[in-house]
């Protein structure tokens, strides 16, 4: 059986080495630039020896890539039907339009907050939940929401 | 897996679950990863591969961590790299992290995912274990069979086989979710009551509301009626029942859930995840996400319930993946058992259940 050299040279494999890292890559991207800009793109393209194009397109199949700039904060609440049940999605992303004055979709002026509605989080056991950036809340009541935004609105990620 | 053939061989884990109701990949994922990664090597070791890819839901960043950390520890202390503990047996392996694309659950989509592309589906056969991640015979993996094979291994066959019923084995993870007093994950008999589910160990409904109705393996799978929960929740009983054990993920309503709500909720979690390839699958779920959304808003034309089913049989087993078909069950089912409170969103323009809230 060959080891992982051979597997990574085997013929068959057409350049696996590039394309397979393509998705840690547009992560790294995405930190540095904070979102997948013409620029982003081009880098990643550059540094894998793909084209901006191939780049592109694999970018946007992923909603965790963001081919628009998004605000410091990326609050996406749940509307699946377990948070639903619990109490949340409409109730929650309302609350939050009117508590960050935008609409879902939208960043705030300040560049501060995006407000976006997703389909399903994996928290459907401990629902109503949203997350923001790389935290995911659980568990949400208005009061809670009203805490953690005054949280953020206070400091730096 | 071809016996004969001599191109390195492949394990894939798959953790991509991510549907509405179904929720026990990611604790497994966060709380035990090594148990995985000892199901791994004797998968890998099975099978004679010496290189596994563990991919990892997206959105899983607590998991991804903790497999990162994970791995490295295992190669610490020598269960993972070259000659794992004088055995002379090799396996490399490496967490690749998705980026939020439900169709990356189905095990070729994983796998255009894993190798960096778009995640699409790839037409089968051939099936990934004689051409599956680069051209490589690849045996793909879900996380929580994984995680059972350490056990077996040390038990028994006959152990793990004495649980459960004659023809579903073994334990299984069953998430819950909706209107119960403790929601959560609970790893039990395959063959136990669904009834016993949800009033014991998940404690009954809030409020003492009445049960309406359940969805009892995840959001692909048919909806029961509340009545109808003294059902083994194994392959068989579930089927009987006119419905599928799936992810095991059950969802739970109550009198006060509006079940077009529900439907019009689902449909749109999979209109919004079809990954596009084929026809039925993304036109279709549009078209059924608009219809029932008129529908529920008490703006539904009268043929309307009837052409939901039309759509839904234009779908079912015509599209790409299995996926596409995901959608079939759940509305065919509730206009099965619901069409009354479909035909009164249509005529009275108003939901049945509103009063009830
Ligand atoms: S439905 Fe909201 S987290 Fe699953």
């Amino acid at each position: 059986m060959a080891d992982s050299d051979r597997l990574e040279n085997s013929p068959i494999i057409a350049n696996p080495q590039k394309q397979t890292k393509l998705l840690a890559a547009l992560y790294l991207a995405q930190e540095e630039y904070g979102w997948l800009n013409p620029e982003a793109i081009e880098h990643v393209a550059d540094r894998l020896g793909l084209s901006p194009g191939q780049v592109r397109s694999t970018a946007s199949f992923y909603s965790m890539f963001n081919l628009e700039p998004q605000g410091e904060y990326r609050i996406q609440v749940c509307e699946g039907l377990s948070c639903y049940l619990a109490g949340g999605a409409e109730t929650i992303i309302d609350y939050l339009a009117h508590l960050l004055n935008i609409q879902p979709g939208e960043t705030t002026a300040d560049g501060k907050f995006s407000l976006e509605v997703v389909q399903c989080i994996a928290a459907c056991g401990s629902a109503p939940a949203m997350r923001v950036n790389d935290e995911l809340y659980e568990n949400l009541t208005l009061e809670r929401i009203a805490l953690i935004i005054r949280e953020l609105e206070g400091g730096s990620p | 897996m071809p016996r004969e053939s001599d191109l390195p061989k492949i394990v894939a884990v798959n953790t991509d679950e991510g549907e509405p109701g179904t929720f026990k990949d990611r604790e497994i994922v966060e709380q035990d990863p090594h148990q995985v990664i000892e199901g791994v090597l004797i998968a890998a070791y099975a099978i004679g591969a010496s290189r596994a890819y563990v991919y990892i839901r997206g959105e899983f960043f607590l998991g991804v961590k903790r497999w990162i950390k994970a791995i490295a520890d295992a190669y610490e202390a020598g269960f993972l790299g070259k000659d794992i503990l004088g055995s002379g047996f090799n396996l490399d392996m490496s967490v690749h992290r998705g980026a939020g694309a439900y169709i990356c659950g189905e095990e070729t989509a994983m796998l255009e995912s894993l190798e960096g592309k778009r995640g699409e589906p790839r037409q089968k056969p051939p099936y990934p274990a004689s051409v599956g991640l680069f051209g490589l015979p690849t045996l793909v993996q879900n996380i929580e069979t994984l995680a059972c094979i350490p056990h077996i291994i040390q038990r028994g066959p006959s152990w793990f086989a004495g649980i459960g019923t004659a023809e579903s084995k073994g334990p299984k993870i069953f998430s819950i979710s909706g209107h119960v007093n403790r929601p959560g994950n609970y790893e039990l008999p395959l063959g136990i009551s669904l009834s016993d589910i949800i009033f014991g160990y998940a404690g009954g409904i809030p409020g003492g509301r009445h049960l309406k109705a359940v969805i009892p393996g995840g959001a692909s799978t048919p909806f029961l009626r509340g009545d109808q929960v003294n059902v083994p929740m194994s392959f068989e009983g579930l089927a009987e029942a006119g419905s599928a054990l799936g992810t095991g993920g059950i969802i739970v309503m109550d009198e006060s859930t509006c079940i077009v709500e529900a439907v019009r909720r689902l449909s749109k979690f999979f209109a919004h995840e079809s990954c596009g390839h084929c026809t039925p699958c993304r036109i279709g779920s549009w078209r059924i996400y608009e219809i029932l959304e008129r529908v529920e808003k008490g703006e539904g034309h009268s043929g309307d319930i009837d052409l939901l089913l039309d759509l839904v049989d234009g779908i079912d087993g015509h599209t790409y993946c299995p996926m596409g078909s995901a959608l079939v069950n759940p509305v065919r089912s509730a206009i099965q058992h619901f069409r009354p409170e479909f035909e009164y969103h249509l005529t009275h323009k108003s939901c049945l259940v509103n009063g009830v809230k």
